[in-house]
């Protein structure tokens, strides 16, 4: 396992500095003049030569690459313009609004997913399966800014069963002291059911969006998987051994096909991060999707280099943590490594 | 000498017969799977409104009439009018050509760039292998409408640059395909027959490899374009890209999306189930194109 582990890791440097190379090249390929645009518009010759002097940009291009990484190792990803903080301080902050709700979505939509695709697989052609393939199709047509207004309007408008979509907490509650900084699990720790409610209520719709937008290629994943699980010979030997049919599903079926469906959540992963943005943009949630949006829009630009870092290496971190847990549920991949 | 010559059938007519076999199969593919016809169908209505959706609405898409703001839909105005009053179905229907742009161009854009690529790097193997692999797996490693953002905002909040963003995040995949393709036909006999008879590499990547495998990057065309029309409107959904008053699906569910809390569900639902129909019919189609292509990978 640590043999794995290191050649994992090894694998993952090239991947981290094309992320920083490229992070790199997005701030320098900003139109116009950098320090100009840092200096402000208002900003004279002299005071946009002494940006360009602090900034470093009159360096050769090397130097200015060796400074950012420079920069990156002590944790400084520059301050907004517009709120004049540093950029690090704000995404620690809004980070765990943005990983409770991911996460949320994801384990809500393996929940319905992973159930849905081993039915669709068992009883093939019958309508679950159909279900199950409209439901794979229509997942991924539907945009996901799409459904999170329609659940608004439905539930918000129509039922009036969720709150209003601003935000983690209702103005009226006072969050959980902050231990995890995930609101759900602060709440049970500390037992305040009050808030935990709120939480819950407020972070339902969101999850939900996310999750129908996962379900697709979680659930399609899951039925080709058993099916092809199912044909096999050992699961044939299972049945001819007079095994019930519960224990060849669930225990010879299932762990075998889990492992293509635990390789695709890279991908998964990938669709959720990008689609958290639109999500946190369609219900105010305060994470740092949002955050970046609200940069794009007045044109600050280190948030939005920040937050493009963090979610990669937030991206390449979950890549190494699902091939590291391949290799814990299969036997095989730990003596390869 | 001259039997040979009264037996061999005339060029047109054996054209005629190819594109009968071709059409007969479609044909068939269709019947089997009358979803791909559906979804053929529901293309050619989107691809009419993009070439005469302009000259035909009932309104201008950018006329506001202050009489007339937020109406529900109704037979004057058939997906009611938004809250400068201007008419929803004929900015729905103009936004089709736009959108479609924006998709065609970043699809030929990648079509080209990884398509390409992708070719090169099966069919040389080697350093030009090495460095589009690098290429590729750097682009994956970020979270793809991320690195889109990023893109965007850093060379500047322009429609061009959504298509050069869709266009890079979708690199991987053309790469992918192309080079697995390529790599499997490299040494197959017809490349051998034109290397012989002294064609440049080249010349053979461009005029004997590429034309065998057209038919699976169509499928990959046909399957990206619902998600560069996803993309960009996701893009433009965030206040990237398409500035408002233009009609585009992904910035009009933007200004929709405030009146849904009051209610107003029309200003944001036709645009997103727009959006949502030409991105259905792009997978249904690339799905359907596949099974004519590749029965093998049927599904």
């Amino acid at each position: 396992m640590l043999g794995l582990l290191s050649k994992r890791l090894l694998l993952v440097i090239p991947n981290l500095i094309g992320v920083v190379i490229v992070t790199f090249l997005l701030t320098r390929a900003l139109p116009g003049d950098p320090a100009a645009y840092f200096a402000g518009p208002a900003a004279t010759k002299e005071a946009i030569e002494q940006v360009r002097a602090q900034l470093g940009l009159d360096k050769p291009l090397i130097v200015q690459f060796g400074n950012y990484v420079d920069d990156l190792m002590h944790g400084n990803l520059g301050n907004s313009l517009t709120t004049g903080q540093p950029v690090v301080t704000e995404i620690k902050n809004r980070l765990p609004a943005s990983a409770e709700l991911t996460l949320f979505g994801l384990i809500l939509s393996m929940a319905i997913a992973v159930p849905l695709g081993i039915l669709a697989a068992v009883k093939q052609g019958s309508w679950i399966d159909h279900t199950c393939r409209v439901v794979a199709t229509a997942g991924v047509s539907l945009p996901v800014f799409f459904t999170g207004l329609l659940l608004v309007y439905v539930f918000y408008y129509l039922l009036g069963w969720s709150p209003a979509p601003l935000g983690r907490l209702d103005v009226f509650f006072q969050a959980p002291t902050p231990i995890t900084s995930f609101y759900l699990i602060d709440s049970i720790i500390t037992g305040n059911v009050g808030a935990f409610r709120a939480a819950l209520s407020q972070l339902l719709l969101p999850g939900v969006t996310l999750a129908i937008f996962a379900l697709a290629p979680i659930a399609r994943m899951t039925r080709a998987s058993m099916l092809a699980v199912l044909a096999s010979e050992f699961v044939r030997t299972a049945r001819a051994s007079g095994l019930d049919n519960r224990t060849v599903i669930l225990t010879y079926a299932f762990r075998n096909a889990m492992l293509p469906v635990v390789t695709t959540l890279g991908m998964v992963f990938s669709f959720l991060l990008g689609a958290n943005v639109l999500v946190e943009k369609v219900f105010a949630w305060p994470g740092i999707g949002s955050y970046a949006v609200e940069a794009l829009i007045s044109s600050d630009f280190a948030p939005v280099q920040g937050f493009v870092l963090t979610m990669a290496i937030l991206y390449v971190a979950l890549n190494l943590l699902i091939d590291l847990l391949y290799g814990l549920i299969d036997p095989r991949v730990r003596l390869e490594g | 000498m001259t039997d040979t010559v009264l037996n061999t059938p005339p060029k047109a007519e054996i054209n005629k017969a190819e594109s009968n076999s071709l059409l007969r199969h479609a044909r068939y593919v269709v019947a089997e799977n009358p979803v791909t016809g559906f979804s053929f169908a529901l293309f050619l209505l989107l691809a009419l409104a993009a070439l005469i959706g302009p000259y035909v609405v009932p309104y201008d898409p950018l006329a506001s009439d202050t009489a007339a703001t937020l109406q529900p839909p109704s037979l004057k105005h058939w997906f009611g009018t938004d809250a400068l009053g201007r008419d929803i179905f004929s900015r729905v229907v103009v936004a089709t050509r736009l959108d479609f742009i924006i998709a065609l161009s970043s699809v030929a854009l990648v079509f080209a760039m990884g398509g390409l690529a992708g070719i090169a790097s099966g069919f040389f193997g080697g350093w030009t292998d090495r460095i589009v692999g690098r290429i590729s797996d750097t682009i994956m490693a970020f979270p793809l409408f991320v690195l889109a953002m990023g893109i965007v905002a850093a060379l500047g909040n322009t429609v061009t640059n959504i298509v050069i963003a869709t266009a890079i995040i979708n690199f991987p995949l053309y790469v992918r395909v192309a080079r697995a393709e390529a790599n499997v036909r490299r040494d197959a006999g017809f490349v051998q027959a034109a290397r012989l008879s002294g064609n440049s590499d080249f010349r053979i990547l461009l005029a004997h490899i590429l034309p065998n495998i057209m038919p699976i990057m169509m499928v990959q065309i046909s399957l990206t374009m619902g998600y560069a029309i996803l993309n960009a409107a996701g893009l433009s959904f965030i206040g990237l890209g398409v500035k408002p008053p233009t009609p585009e699906w992904g910035i009009m569910v933007a200004e929709g999306a405030a009146n849904i809390i009051s209610g107003e569900w029309w200003i944001a639902l036709f645009p997103g189930a727009a959006l949502m129909i030409a991105v259905f019919t792009f997978n249904l189609l690339g799905d359907g194109l596949r099974d004519l292509v590749d029965p093998q990978r049927r599904t």
